[in-house]
């Protein structure tokens, strides 16, 4: 069993050789072997899915790993024991921040938020981790980073961020837990330490079960969203977004928010769209906007957080997000 | 007679593992029920915050994932008479 560790450390120089062959392969076989004439547009476009399929998986691959060995160190139960008397502020940063790191699907919201509640996590801070939780996603995380570099990876974690931290200590200073459903407060929790002896090579194992599962699920929407992206880079016109989601549209960052809410869909499928329309000539924000709307503000989940939430806490915490998303849209436009 | 405890409020996970674990229970023959607890009241009472949850004769095993097989024969082999 110990040499489940071996695996990760020879695999590493193989994918770092992988990695940086990309382009030379890529230039190889479009230019060498199928002998393609350069600057055509059927040339840009298959360069651009031959080079970016493979660098996009292998990053997933990558991060989706180190994420499920350091998802292994924080569980609900450690973190609602980690938030249980902080203050608000000091507590919706750091919530917002385990919020990137804690896996939970939406069927679990349900038990998660009153387990937090009840264990005297301020309401203000459960909902910083509800927001940042799905809102910054590793998924989305690759693609930003692979299509587009660094910098706006960076961007988006940092917005998310921010977003579920004012949200939350607005939504605490508010005092609105009289809107929590009158049932919860009745239930009796119970608190379950779950006994697991976890040996680094679970951890390891962890990580592997982690790109099985997400890169297993995810792949086909990544090739097929980047095979659009390609078509479209090759044959839409240049500037054909930027009337409707370019910069001068100052209602665009609303509307996508309002068309981003009802659309439920994964990171892998929303980013190759952002990808498109950017290159097209919408601007960062606008198109930020829409994706953190699509990906962090749901119409299931909310309906599934009714049965703990009445409607006035359900619309104040759709509304105060929304309008996060439309502020950092706009902060973006006149930044970039 | 074992008792073995699914909970979830009903998405994929949780009938997977639940169909998981009557499968294993058969392979092994091991004398229990398996039974799938979908009142979130219920869940919350048990404890876990993240589902599926699995509970082995009273105890807790593991909340918010799917283990492999080979981990779940170990957990139901561990855990039972």
């Amino acid at each position: 069993m110990k040499n489940k560790i071996l695996i990760p450390i020879l695999a590493l120089p193989i994918w770092i050789f992988l990695y940086a062959s990309l382009k030379s392969t890529t230039d190889f076989i479009i230019y060498s072997f199928l002998n393609l004439e350069k600057e055509s547009h059927f040339t840009n476009a298959l360069w651009f899915f031959i080079y970016e399929v493979p660098k996009v998986l292998l990053l997933l691959t990558f991060i989706v790993f180190i994420i499920g060995i350091i998802r292994t160190y924080f569980s609900p139960e450690r973190i609602r024991k980690i938030l249980g008397g902080k203050s608000l502020f000091a507590g919706n940063i750091l919530s917002s921040l385990l919020g990137i790191v804690t896996p939970f699907c939406s069927c679990s919201a349900i038990p998660l938020f009153i387990g937090f509640v009840q264990a005297g996590v301020p309401l203000g801070v459960t909902f910083s981790f509800l927001i940042s939780a799905p809102m910054i996603n590793e998924i989305a995380l690759v693609l930003l980073l692979g299509l587009f570099g660094w910098q706006t990876a960076l961007m988006y974690v940092t917005t998310g961020l921010i977003i579920a931290i004012v949200s939350g200590y607005v939504i605490g200073r508010l005092k609105l837990e009289k809107y929590i459903e009158d049932w919860v407060g009745n239930l009796t929790v119970g608190e379950t330490e779950i006994e697991e002896k976890i040996l680094f090579t679970n951890r390891i194992d962890s990580g592997m079960t982690a790109v099985k599962e997400i890169v297993g699920k995810v792949w086909i929407y990544i090739i097929l969203g980047i095979a659009v992206g390609a078509g479209i880079h090759g044959y839409v016109p240049e500037n054909f977004m930027a009337g409707i989601m370019g910069k001068s549209a100052w209602w665009s960052v609303p509307v996508s928010v309002l068309i981003g809410v009802p659309m439920y869909s994964n990171a892998a499928g929303i980013i190759p769209i952002v990808q498109a329309l950017l290159s097209k000539g919408a601007s960062l924000g606008t198109v930020l906007a829409f994706m953190m709307s699509v990906i962090g503000l749901s119409l299931p989940e909310m309906i599934i957080l009714r049965k703990v939430l009445k409607l006035p806490l359900i619309i104040t915490f759709a509304g105060i997000v929304a309008a996060g998303i439309i502020i950092v849209g706009y902060v973006f436009n006149i930044v970039y | 007679m074992n008792r073995i405890k699914v909970y979830g409020t009903g998405c994929a996970n949780c009938k997977k593992l639940e169909a998981m674990c009557i499968e294993t229970v058969a392979e092994l023959k091991i004398d229990a029920s398996v039974e799938k607890v979908t009142e979130i009241e219920e869940i919350v009472k048990s404890g876990i915050m993240r589902t599926p949850g699995l509970e082995i004769n009273g105890k807790i095993i593991s909340a918010g994932k799917i283990p492999t097989k080979e981990t779940l024969i170990h957990w139901i082999r561990e855990n039972t008479n």
